[in-house]
């Protein structure tokens, strides 16, 4: 594998075992906020206790989450350095804003909601847990800015003095309608992931009989907000499969395996098996017009095919061609109104005549063929992508199921009667975390060939060092994120076993038996 | 509104409060994790340090994370060749920066004493080696290191490992760790009680004198390794590109500018002054927190010397002089410098102020019997 290989295989691979960790933390501070904000209104105890129970866990998976996320911070320098100063002036910004506003906060209070218990009254202890969540969130905002750009790069223009993307409108950056709404989809994700967690860990508690009055509330916190969290998930999904049919037509059609454009309104694969040589599906199953009514909001736009994508990026490379081909004769006579004006007119398409760096050393010069070439190289993994995508969407239908019944379930006070339901849920555990990284690899592998869509391709963003240096960087973070890996789950394991702190649950609503510590 | 040039000069100055940060901020808890095995004799009294730093280093940790995205914010091209440049100096720096949570987090969950021996090792050296790593960084921006750039923009550099760990840079590193030790040592001092407090003394007077030492004679030999000047090049207000200037490079350089602007001999004489001050309270076993002040003081006027020694430049090139990184030409857009230093402005005296709040709530010393009162949130 070559140094750009290697480099997404690191990144892919750090980036999606930062995730095991980020949406449990994120989830879990905001139920912690929740639970003790029942504390402290109404004074029982028993709230207190599911605070620090869940809160010890909270820290377990918190620490590997900062443990994991200082590598990413600095992962697109080491690895990614082109991209870093190709994009630097407009992506790094989000990123620094977060450690500013964001992360220093969720960093300051952390350690004051382990260690503030007996410091602090009952109101300012809340108000810490409070700004824990908050911070949290907020850090998730400005990270989906930073990625909201990667996918729609809005308010930036290229500059020919400085070789690199520079901010045009901070605002648009900001408020880039991509970014929101990869925001509320990603934290109701974020939320499921954290109710789920509480959900299966009070089902194994009830299916043993113990801690069953920290268990019942517990559930009851986790099913309501896992319902809200899991329609958010979505509603707000589909909003961001319609901010996403603005801009990447291309990530639109591979996930659902659209090699032809249909008429209005689109129809829906529900099953395909895509023939990625052929530029075909062998086999599929469609449901008519729901396609046109996601992507497009109405019944007679319509959704255009990969095939004929592949020929809106041929034109576009041939434009970005010009631009290309101007940098030169700028460079020699930088006044020239008229070079001026013709790179300008090209200039947002340079991205595509850099994909020809792929096929040829010159791209101002690109044979047909070698056009052709770099067109159909802007389709992704068609098949990957599309079973990615529709396991995704299955498992948040199950979901939200799951949390409905959970919900009717809690409403009725019968959250202990049917074992099978206890069982279902604690066996649900890892799916939320299924579904989250099957929406990164849709989300990061349906932008490739780009880092930043249009703009950049992945194959020139890499930095310049050695293949073997990145193995030994690669292989290093493998051993080291396996074996902490192993320690976070026997902790966490071992947390669950031993259960709620004796001296915090001394009454316990639960007849469960009294459960011995270490 | 602010010129290009001003907020260049602000962002390198801000570069600095960054990096100031995270010695002073940090610096004491990688101090108080490297000076575990030395002033923790007993279980016990390693709980004792690392409860010391355990409700804050986390905290303190962002002034590392946010000056990695403040560096790729205000200054890519820095960003891109000192992260790549330096790719194994960085592995090994995150693989040690990797251990600090979890050690901090899991080393007190399991009773064991050789799970607890195990986390102890790793929070030594996730103290450690990011104190070297730094130094070593630091030593060799002085130095220059061998990279060029081609016409895009795109980055080569020529160097391996081995070669950051030259003699120079080795000086630096253990400037770099003496100062962290004797800052991590008068925060002891202060959160402390007998007999740890009066050993994190010692090593806070060991320390110092050693820190004097070897500042002094790196001071000297800077005077004779290679610095760089800039000769040509487009202005103070120009686009950032690197390419459009020259700059020669000879011996001697790294001093020019004390002898230009004396008054920035304020630095190294404030740092050898707050050292020494910080050393002799701590040898007099008096007033521990003007202790702390002082080796936090030292600190920050190490690390303005050797900015102020560099000015304007970031990151000279050994390879490729006039690729080296300024101030003048490495910056990002000035709207992107104005709307950072923006938020800049408005948020970190908040930071400041909850910090603040959390080391007030968080006062007084750790003591074993404050451990044990609430054995299952301490670490």
């Amino acid at each position: 594998m070559d140094v750009v290989e290697l480099s997404r295989l690191q990144f892919a691979l750090t980036a999606m075992y930062h995730f095991l960790f980020v949406p449990l933390t994120l989830g879990l501070s905001v139920i912690l906020a929740v639970m003790e904000s029942i504390y402290v209104t109404t004074g029982r105890t028993i709230w207190r206790d599911m605070v620090k129970f869940w809160g010890t866990l909270f820290g377990i998976n918190f620490a590997m989450g900062v443990a994991t996320g200082i590598t990413m911070e600095f992962q697109f320098g080491t690895n990614w350095a082109y991209y870093s100063h190709y994009v630097g002036d407009v992506f790094g910004a989000p990123l620094a804003i977060e450690g500013i506003v964001a992360f220093f906060l969720e960093a300051t209070f952390v350690g004051l909601f382990f260690f503030g218990w007996e410091r602090l009254s009952r109101v300012q202890h809340l108000i810490v847990t409070a700004l824990l969540a908050l911070g949290t969130n907020l850090s998730a905002l400005w990270i989906l800015i930073a990625n909201g750009w990667m996918q729609y790069p809005v308010g930036a223009k290229f500059n020919l003095a400085t070789m690199r993307m520079e901010v045009t409108d901070f605002a648009a950056v900001v408020f880039n309608p991509v970014a929101q709404d990869k925001f509320v989809h990603t934290v109701s994700a974020c939320y499921v992931v954290g109710s789920m967690f509480v959900l299966s860990i009070s089902a194994f508690y009830l299916l043993r009989g113990r801690h069953r009055g920290l268990a019942i509330r517990s559930m009851t916190v986790a099913a309501s907000f896992g319902l809200a969290s899991a329609l958010s998930v979505v509603v707000l999904g589909d909003e961001s499969g319609y901010t996403a049919g603005l801009n990447q037509k291309m990530k639109i059609a591979a996930i659902e395996a659209d090699w032809e454009t249909e008429p209005a309104p689109a129809a829906f694969n529900l099953i395909a098996l895509p023939d990625e040589t052929a530029h075909a599906n062998s086999f599929a199953i469609r449901i008519p017009w729901v396609l046109g009514i996601i992507d497009t909001r109405s019944i007679d736009t319509k959704v255009p095919g990969i095939k004929q994508l592949v020929e809106v990026a041929a034109k576009r490379i041939r434009s970005g061609m010009i631009a290309y081909g101007a940098i030169p004769e700028l460079r020699a006579h930088p006044d020239d109104p008229a070079l001026r004006k013709n790179f300008d007119d090209h200039v947002a398409d340079l991205g595509y005549a850099l994909l020809l760096k792929k096929f040829t050393p010159d791209p101002a010069h690109a044979t047909d063929a070698q056009i052709e070439a770099a067109s159909w190289y802007t389709v992704p993994a068609v098949t990957a992508l599309f079973w990615s995508f529709h396991v995704m969407v299955g498992l948040g239908l199950y979901f939200i199921a799951l949390f409905a019944a959970m919900f009717y379930l809690a409403s009725a006070r019968r959250l202990e009667r049917y074992r099978a339901v206890l069982w279902v849920c604690l066996w649900s555990l890892p799916l939320p975390w299924l579904a989250a990284e099957l929406g990164w690899y849709v989300a990061e592998g349906g932008r490739q060939p780009w880092t930043i869509d249009g703009v950049l391709p992945t194959f020139l963003s890499a930095s310049s060092v050695s293949a073997s240096n990145v193995w030994l960087s690669l292989s290093a973070f493998v051993i080291f994120y396996s074996a902490l890996a192993v320690v976070d789950a026997v902790l966490m394991v071992r947390t669950v076993r031993i259960g709620p702190a004796p001296s915090h649950a001394p009454l316990a609503a639960s007849s469960g038996p009294i459960v011995k510590t270490a | 509104m602010l010129d290009y040039e001003t907020l260049r000069v602000i962002w390198w100055a801000l570069l600095g409060v960054l990096l100031i940060g995270i010695a002073v901020m940090d610096g004491f808890d990688l101090g108080s994790a490297i000076l575990l095995p030395i002033v923790g004799r007993s279980d016990m009294e390693r709980r004792i340090v690392i409860n010391t730093v355990g409700p804050v280093w986390e905290g303190n940790q962002v002034w590392l994370i946010l000056g990695g995205g403040a560096i790729f914010a205000a200054w890519p091209l820095l960003y891109a060749v000192a992260f790549s440049g330096f790719y194994l100096a960085m592995l090994l720096l995150l693989l040690s920066l990797i251990l600090r949570p979890v050690g901090f987090k899991f080393r007190s969950k399991l009773q064991g004493t050789r799970w607890r021996n195990v986390w102890d090792g790793a929070l030594f050296i996730g103290g450690l080696v990011p104190a070297l790593v730094y130094g070593v960084a630091f030593g060799n921006a002085l130095q220059g290191v061998p990279f060029r750039f081609d016409d895009t923009l795109r980055m080569t550099y020529e160097g391996s490992l081995f070669d950051l760990f030259n003699p120079f840079a080795l000086l630096c590193a253990l400037v770099s760790v003496a100062m962290i030790v004797m800052h991590g040592a008068t925060w002891l001092s202060i959160k402390t009680e007998a007999p740890v407090r009066n050993r994190a003394r010692r090593a806070a007077a060991v320390a110092g004198v050693v820190l004097i030492v070897l500042f002094l004679a790196g001071g000297v030999w800077a005077g004779h390794i290679d610095g760089y000047a800039i000769g040509h090049f487009a202005g103070t207000n120009a686009p950032s590109n690197p390419l459009a200037k020259q700059v020669t490079r000879a011996a001697g350089h790294l001093l020019v500018n004390y002898r230009a602007y004396p008054w920035m001999l304020a630095a190294p004489i404030m740092g050898l002054a707050a050292a020494g001050w910080s050393l002799l309270l701590s040898l007099m076993k008096r007033a521990t927190v003007a202790a702390f002040v002082g080796s936090g003081i030292a600190s920050a006027a190490v690390i303005a010397t050797a900015g102020l020694s560099l000015f304007p430049f970031l990151l000279p090139s050994s390879a490729d002089p006039g690729s080296s990184l300024t101030v003048w030409d490495a910056s990002s857009s000035e709207t992107t410098l104005g709307v950072m230093l923006a938020v800049t402005v408005v948020f970190l005296p908040i930071v400041m102020i909850y910090t603040g709040w959390v080391y007030r709530v968080l006062r007084g010393p750790v003591t074993a019997a404050s451990i044990e009162k609430d054995p299952h949130s301490a670490y």
